[in-house]
């Protein structure tokens, strides 16, 4: 029995994690997806020429003699992208083959200058590795990668620039692409996102791709196919060119919901690529099987086979920084943080160079606490990456080091924090220039606390006949009269000393 | 004077430039001349006269300065299948109309900086698939040789790099350019009585050649003597970064090597190439090969190839797989001709119906059936297989052997219209280059002697990979002692 089954029942037996299943009129349904992510090399050159990769660029301003296969001209390996693939290859703790070779696709379409795609097939660069993927519920689940390879990207086609002519910009013509194959692990739809967050996390992490799926430097095809939990696989159906998570998300959703229905109505499921219509919000034909093109691939005569030294795989190794889990692990060694809070701050490597460097030396559960909550939502609000925070590590370690040091508040220091986030001035000046530093001397605070103890002779009564919780009440207005400044333990404990004398 | 002059070697037109017993200009401007009186060969697509000038000129004041390079001044042909900057290229092919490369080949570049001089364009078989030179489109090139005076048929000069072939024979270029990729230079240079030279796959660079089969394909010198061939190929190799088949070693003096001792050597003779139905002129010829090897100082051995009668068949395989990709590019996209239709699909179809011949797209199909799906197997694969044997064959032969000598062709030059009918007996022309080309071996043909019929015909060296030096070693000792100096009927000045 293929291990999917095996889980799939064992789910079942153990009766948890059902929510995954699909409810059709027939039972119960689950899900199959395998996933391809191209993911673009983040280095200036093209996979076979040395133009250049810049996003954005002017039409076909990017192209040089190569990616454009004028006559003649032949295709030299770019070593950087060699060197993307390998690292990425290490990090999903995959198989480096040493010897890889590189194909040639064949067919026919105006993108694609030599009228053939130089790919790797069947000796790929990383053969089988593995990911693990956070799901929302705390779960951590292995996905198996298949293999990953390097390929050229086409150039693209305009249909919309003239009424009756296609228009060519070859600028991605011979854009390096890794592209990574799954196992068919994934279950649901969150899965699949899960999966795509951590490669993405993984890749960004080494730097060999930007991860930027707006620019399309990181685009998903993903196989859906459905079955009756433990069934053998059904046919299956290929959504193209996902480009953010959340139509990934959809489009797995609706063409799962799509091939229950057509079997619950008696129907089969044609093998076929697919598109996903975003306006709509479905998926509709592509090609059907019969339409598929022969690729005729055979070993590309113009580049020698890859080989790979074990001294080059080992320096490569040496390359690698600190993964996405083993920092998690170290974060809820170290730091004493939960897994939750841990994966949400590793999953950019920014973001967990931000926050180490806020808790170096301070309080890590304040500085997660602060971190996740406070500077993420402001982030969010403002639609910032971390390395677009207005509040530096360095500044918002300074304004935590306030709250510890009794100079403000916890609830001052929110007040601070917005003011530095506006204006990216420094918490010690605003604390300074407004005047917001705690009053802890007793004898200043005393005398707010005997006027307001003065002031409530009922409640007074209250406290001394037994209702001790109305003592929130008296704080409230000593901190109200001191705006928030007075320091609540040394409040405390002076009420507590005056009303019970 | 002017026979004279065309009858120069390109060695001893270089010496004589070099003292100044004859300018660059004039040496020039007499091909020139020459070239003019043989159109009727049609060996050039394009002729480049007003360059060739501005290039000689350029060599004149060079050599006056002491700057000399090792082709200084020598008037060639370029085959067509070099991209050469601003001039028309075609590969002799309709779908290239109007195509000027904004770049240079590395090939033609280095003869540039070696200070060799462009005549023009030389025709050939179309995308260099053919042994005849009639798919050009073009027109086809006529060999120069007859069989005596009073014939008048039109005989081929073999192909693909017939052009090549054709002018350097009729003195109307001392020396030309071709491209080998199942024995494209040496079977016209056997028909043609001259010499022709591919080296080893990998030392010279394929960078802006037009590319026919990219595993197979080798750019090397059509020139009159064994020791032009040499100096020509030592401007032509080198290693070049922008092809990553060419190899990183540094070029010999193939001059310095030309030493006519044999001493030592060893020679092997391959029983599979005494293919049944060979004319008794060429075993013949073959024979007193072996002779003049001997006298020479060589031990002549009996060897076995033993997977060469695949070769042929294998290689007809490869080759056009390679092609039906390699050509894919050609779609009126982006360069040369383009026949619009209603949709995509069919401008595809009008453009390269329109723009390829019918050897063209013979071979693209065959190509593109024995790599499809359910075929790959038993035809490309097989055919990958059996190169892997042949080359393993040539690998155990070294252990005995320090060169192989087989005639060049299988018959000489043939009528213009011959065989056309008849792909098998066409590609059977090339039955005994091609085990050098799948193994990708070096090998030269020198003219050795004269068929029954009065036509020339060639003995072929092959040596081991990179060692091109032994390979024109042998070859002049052929040379030397064959004394081949029959001219043919076409011949400017003479």
């Amino acid at each position: 029995m293929p291990p999917d089954s095996q889980r799939s029942r064992k789910r079942l037996q153990e009766g948890k994690i059902i929510s995954d299943l699909l409810k059709g009129s027939t039972g119960d349904w689950e899900m199959v997806i395998g996933l391809e992510i191209h993911a673009q090399v983040s280095c200036k050159a093209k996979l076979f020429s040395g133009a250049p990769t810049t996003f954005g660029a002017e039409p076909n301003t990017q192209v040089s003699l190569v990616d454009a296969a004028m006559p003649g001209m032949l295709p030299v390996l770019n070593k950087m992208a060699v060197r993307a693939a390998v690292r990425t290859g290490l990090a999903i703790k995959a198989q480096v083959n040493k010897r890889s070779i590189f194909v040639r696709k064949n067919y026919f379409y105006p993108d694609l200058p030599f009228g053939y795609q130089i790919s790797q097939y069947e000796e790929p660069i990383v053969g089988e590795g593995e990911i693990e993927i956070d799901l929302p519920d705390g779960t951590i689940r292995k996905i198996g990668v298949e293999r990953l390879h390097l390929e050229q990207d086409a150039g693209k086609s305009l249909h919309d620039q003239h009424p009756t002519k296609t228009f060519i910009d070859l600028n991605r013509a011979g854009v390096p692409l890794m592209e990574i194959v799954s196992k068919p692990d994934m279950r649901s739809a969150d899965e699949a996102s899960a999966y795509v967050e951590k490669m993405r996390s993984i890749l960004r992490y080494i730097k060999t791709c930007d991860g930027n799926m707006q620019e399309g430097s990181l685009r998903v095809d993903a196989n859906v196919s459905v079955r009756y939990p433990g069934d053998e696989l059904g046919n299956r159906c290929e959504i193209k060119n996902l480009n953010s998570i959340k139509f990934l998300k959809l489009a797995i959703e609706y063409e799962a919901r799509r091939q229950i229905s057509i079997i619950e109505d008696g129907g089969n499921i044609k093998q076929e690529t697919r598109l996903f219509d975003t306006g709509r919000g479905e998926t509709r034909t592509m090609r059907s099987k019969e339409d598929a093109h022969d690729y005729r691939y055979f070993p590309d005569p113009d580049l020698l086979p890859v080989t790979l030294e074990d001294s080059f795989i080992d320096d490569m190794k040496l390359t690698l920084p600190e993964l996405p889990d083993e920092r998690k692990a170290r974060f809820v060694d170290d730091y004493g943080l939960s897994l939750y809070d841990a994966g949400v701050l590793v999953t950019e490597r920014e973001t967990a160079e931000y926050f180490e460097t806020v808790a170096t030396g301070r309080d890590a559960k304040q500085a997660s606490n602060w971190v996740t909550s406070d500077l993420f939502g402001r982030l969010n609000k403002e639609s910032l990456s971390i390395s677009e925070s207005p509040v530096s590590a360095a500044a918002f370690g300074s304004l935590l080091d306030l709250i510890s040091d009794d100079t403000i508040s916890g609830r001052i220091a929110k007040d601070v924090f917005e003011e530095m986030f506006t204006s990216g001035r420094d918490a010690a000046a605003i604390v300074e220039e407004k005047g917001l530093k705690q009053i802890t001397d007793t004898g200043a605070l005393e005398a707010i606390v005997d006027g307001v103890i003065a002031r409530g002779t009922t409640q007074v009564e209250q406290y001394k006949s037994g209702n001790e919780k109305i003592i929130g009440w008296f704080v409230g207005q000593v901190m109200k009269e001191s705006q928030g400044k007075a320091n609540p333990q040394t409040v405390n404990a002076l009420l507590r000393e005056k009303l019970s004398g | 004077m002017s026979q004279e002059i065309l009858s120069l070697s390109l060695s001893s037109a270089r010496d004589a430039l070099r003292i100044g017993d004859i300018g660059a200009v004039e040496l020039t401007e007499a091909y020139i001349a020459a070239v003019e009186t043989l159109r009727s060969l049609n060996a050039f697509i394009t002729e480049t006269p007003e360059l060739a000038l501005e290039m000689a000129k350029a060599s004149e004041a060079r050599l006056a300065a002491n700057e000399g390079g090792a082709m200084e001044g020598i008037p060639i042909g370029m085959k067509d299948l070099f991209c050469t900057e601003d001039v028309l290229t075609t590969a002799a092919s309709h779908i290239l109309d109007g195509f000027l490369p904004t770049y240079e080949s590395t090939v033609s570049a280095n003869l540039w900086n070696a200070g060799a001089v462009m005549l023009g364009k030389t025709n050939l078989d179309e995308f260099a698939m053919g042994s005849s030179n009639m798919t050009s489109h073009y027109g086809s090139v006529e060999n120069p040789w007859r069989t005596s005076e009073e014939d008048n048929k039109k005989y081929v000069p073999g192909g693909s790099s017939g052009g090549s072939a054709s002018i350097v024979a009729a003195h109307g270029a001392i020396a030309a350019t071709g491209t080998d990729t199942g024995g494209s230079i040496r079977q016209p240079a056997a028909f043609c009585g001259i010499v022709g030279m591919k080296p080893t796959y990998g030392r010279c660079s394929r960078w802006g050649v037009i590319a026919f089969a990219s595993s197979l394909d080798q750019a090397g010198p059509l020139t009159r003597t064994v020791r032009d061939a040499a100096i020509m190929l030592g401007a032509m190799a080198g290693h070049d970064p922008k092809d990553s088949t060419s190899m990183n070693l540094p070029v010999p003096d193939y001059e310095a090597s030309l030493s006519g001792d044999l001493k030592g050597m060893r020679i092997g003779v391959p029983k599979e190439y005494r293919i049944d139905g060979t004319p008794a002129d060429i075993e013949a010829l073959w024979d007193e090969g072996v002779d003049w090897l001997k006298s020479a100082g060589a031990e002549v051995v009996e060897i076995s190839l033993p997977h060469t009668k695949y070769a042929l068949p294998a290689y007809y395989i490869v080759a056009p797989a390679e092609a039906s990709s390699n050509l894919a590019r050609y779609d009126g996209v982006r360069f040369g001709l383009r026949v619009d239709g209603n949709n995509l699909q069919e401008m595809y179809e009008n453009t390269r119906s329109a723009g390829f011949g019918e050897e063209v797209q013979r071979r693209v199909m065959i190509g593109s059936y024995v790599l499809s799906a359910g075929y790959y197997d038993a035809y490309y694969l097989k055919a990958q297989k059996v190169r892997t044997r042949i080359a393993d064959d040539f690998r155990q032969a070294w252990d005995k052997v320090d060169a192989i000598l087989t005639p060049t062709t299988p018959s000489a030059a043939f009528a213009q219209g011959e065989k056309m009918d008849d792909p098998i007996a066409m590609y059977l022309n090339d039955v005994l280059t091609v085990p050098a080309s799948m193994a990708g071996l070096p090998a030269i043909s020198v003219p050795s002697g004269l068929s029954k019929d009065n036509l020339p015909l060639g003995l072929h060296v092959i040596g081991k990979p990179f060692d091109e030096a032994t390979v024109l070693k042998v070859g002049q000792v052929i040379e030397n002692a064959a004394g081949f100096t029959a001219k043919p009927q076409t011949i400017a000045g003479g």
